[in-house]
């Protein structure tokens, strides 16, 4: 073994050492959950009597994906994550290329916009839930003051209304999020690039078109990326607006009702490890998105 | 091609003023290189020929067109910098050719265009790489291609070689010669090396804290600077410098330093207070010479090419003396001699402004035909 060899392995050796404490800890809260609720979803086993279990085979998979209620909540997730997703990454863009720019205040605007980001999502639900109720809230006030309908609009009962509400909701609350994120990207790019292409006689809509947005696309996918997995799992905000209403139900708010309210171990961690890979699928393939285009780009 | 023409020209950041008033003419195809110190503002004196910074006062022409409101887009000109300031993501093929895309030309056009610059700055193999995979000097090529490609009014050039080894710095110094020479734009360009401003320039400005020292050709600076800054700037090591000695000196007579002496015919009413000897004025001699300036050796520094010694005239002032040949075989400590010839001395006045005294004048007319 020669000398180089040698040093290589021995830095392998610490990369591993100083790894050993996070591999524990995913060990422990991740892949030992994931592996239990795997293992679960093969059985019969109730949440009273966990230990009470004879194997069922995939039996528990077919009875979710033979349930309408099961495909109706990934329908809504899939809407909710398209929809809001892609609103915020369009409204995160257009305002982190207005705080890109110099202008007095700049500092005060750019904190100021990460309140609703740092307010938990329960608290800002519920306020929302009050600004949109349909007699006493606020919205609907305006509304009607404003002469734009007769009466106040039940934004958070009306079937066709509610998950939209949601997503509304949802925009408000992490469109900073992406801003900040979009904003880190943009100022990685040079001043000096845009003043070339300025000398040059590139116009501006060249300029945004042809230098910022390929210059921004990782942080941009990135951030996409984030909020899309966020988005896939979501269960807080339509939990707390509408509990297990079909129309807002999510993935995960499936899951938690065959485990917790139909206390079926079996068949809510059918239902998890459908989510789980799920959402694995899509990541990996956004994942893959990404790695072709920093390759090209 | 245009010239390029700044009247009254200021510009303030602020409340920090870091160009009073600057006047200038280039002419349409000269050669204008700005030197001066490190936040002088030669870099903001270029950035608003751009446009890329607005003017706080004055007026720019480029063309005899009055563009001081129009956009840097619109102005017709090309900035090389000295980051290249090159698309990364985008092979060198198009960052040439970017600018090109929205000028409504044809894509055969555009192609010739890429191909005749590419090929004039030797960079034809390297069109399909990125920038992350090139040179230092592919970098700058590139970038001054992509100047190039456009057929600018005038190039605007920010210290372009400075990121550069001297060998690469010398060898695309050369190149930008032969470039004025084919295409004969304007070109304007900034560096605060004395070497690229001396061999570049028709013509050279000398700034200072945001004004203008002086402007003229490279030999006339060197030869007649107008005052002890620009005799100062230009020339390395720098000059030597030493005040006069007002008490023992008197009408027609100059002492100072080192027992100096000259009896000189001064062509104005105005005393001198300080005298200047370029290094490669002075000649090391024994220390009883006649007329020679007298110091102690202190050390030399042998270049093989060439040597400096540095030779000290009082507590606080030492001088250079830079010459060819085989260095002399003075040791530390040792008193020597300067020699000196009458029409090579300098002489400056109260506010820094150079004397003409008969020899100078003759060495300066003599040199500058
Ligand atoms: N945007 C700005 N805001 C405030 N001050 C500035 C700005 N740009 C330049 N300055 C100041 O103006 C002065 C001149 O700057 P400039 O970049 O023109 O100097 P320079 O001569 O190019 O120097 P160098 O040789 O170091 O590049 C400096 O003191 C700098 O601090
Ligand atoms: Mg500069």
């Amino acid at each position: 073994m020669s000398a180089a060899e040698r040093m290589q392995r021995q830095q392998n050796r610490t990369a591993w050492l100083f790894l050993l404490p996070l591999i524990i800890a995913l060990v422990g809260v991740a892949i030992w959950p994931l592996t239990r609720s795997i293992f679960f979803s093969f059985t019969d086993a109730f949440l009273d009597a966990p230990a009470n279990y004879g194997f069922v085979g995939i039996d528990n998979f077919i009875t979710v994906a033979e349930d309408p209620v099961f495909w109706r909540a990934v329908k809504n997730t899939l809407f909710f994550t398209v929809i809001s997703v892609g609103l915020e990454t369009l409204l995160g863009l257009a305002i982190a290329l207005l705080l890109h720019r110099a202008f007095v205040g700049r500092g005060i605007v750019r904190a100021a916009i990460l309140v609703p980001w740092a307010m938990p999502m329960v608290v800002s639900t519920r306020i929302w839930e009050w600004m949109l109720n349909d007699q006493f809230g606020l919205i609907n006030k305006l509304f009607v003051t404003l002469g734009l309908v007769e009466k106040g609009i039940a934004w958070t009962a009306e079937p066709t209304l509610i998950l939209y509400t949601v997503i509304f909701i949802d925009v408000w609350v992490t469109t900073p999020f992406m801003v900040l994120l979009i904003l880190a990207g943009l100022q990685l790019i040079p001043e000096e690039i845009y003043e070339a292409a300025e000398v040059s006689g590139v116009p501006h809509w060249k300029r945004f078109w042809s230098i910022t947005l390929p210059l921004a696309t990782p942080a941009i996918g990135v951030a996409m990326l984030f909020r899309t997995l966020d988005a896939l799992r979501m269960f807080d905000l339509s939990y707390v607006l509408a509990a297990n209403n079909e129309n807002t139900m999510t993935m995960s708010i499936y899951a938690r009702d065959q485990l917790i309210s139909f206390q079926d171990l079996g068949l809510g961690s059918a239902a998890s490890t459908w989510v789980f890979m799920i959402i694995g699928l899509i990541a990996i393939a956004i994942v893959g998105v990404l790695r072709l285009d920093r390759a090209t780009g | 091609m245009a010239s390029v023409t700044l009247k009254n020209v200021s510009k303030a950041f602020g409340a920090y003023d870091v160009i009073r008033s600057i006047n200038l003419e280039i002419e349409d195809g000269e050669f204008m290189v700005f030197v001066g110190p490190s936040g002088c503002g030669k870099s903001t004196l270029l950035r608003l020929i751009a446009g890329l910074v607005p003017v706080s006062e004055g007026d720019v022409f480029i063309g005899g067109e009055q563009v001081t409101d129009v956009p840097a887009s619109k102005r017709g000109l090309a900035f090389v910098f000295q980051s290249y300031a090159l698309y990364p993501h985008m092979n060198v093929s198009r960052n040439i050719s970017f600018a090109l895309e929205t000028a409504r030309l044809g894509k055969d056009e555009i192609r010739r265009r890429v191909t005749k610059v590419a090929e004039m700055l030797k960079i034809s193999h390297l069109l399909d790489r990125r920038p992350r995979q090139l040179s230092g000097g592919q970098r700058q090529r590139v970038a001054i291609g992509r100047a190039l490609v456009g057929e600018p009014e005038v190039f605007l050039f920010d210290e372009p070689l400075s990121n550069l080894d001297a060998d690469l710095r010398m060898e695309m110094r050369f190149e930008i010669v032969k470039l004025h020479g084919d295409v004969k734009t304007t070109m304007i360009y900034v560096t605060h090396d004395q070497t690229e401003a001396m061999t570049l320039a028709d013509r050279i400005v000398i700034l200072n804290q945001g004004r203008i020292e002086q402007v003229g050709r490279p030999r006339e600076l060197y030869d007649r600077p107008a005052n002890r800054f620009v005799a100062g700037f230009l020339g390395s090591p720098r000059m030597n410098f030493a005040p006069l000695d007002r008490a023992a000196s008197s009408a027609g007579v100059l002492r100072g330093v080192g027992g100096f002496y000259h009896a000189a015919e001064l062509a104005g009413a105005e005393n001198p207070t300080e005298i200047g000897l370029r290094p490669e004025a002075l000649k090391l001699v024994s220390a009883e010479t006649k007329g020679a300036i007298c110091g102690t050796f202190e050390r030399m520094e042998d270049l093989g090419y060439e040597y400096v010694c540095y030779v000290r005239l009082s507590e606080t002032l030492v001088w250079t003396v830079r010459s060819t040949g085989r260095p002399p075989a003075f040791t530390e400590g040792q008193p020597v001699g300067l020699g000196w010839q009458p029409e090579s001395l300098y002489l400056f006045g109260e506010d820094g402004r150079r004397i003409d005294h008969d020899s100078a004048v003759q060495l300066a007319s003599g040199a500058s035909l």
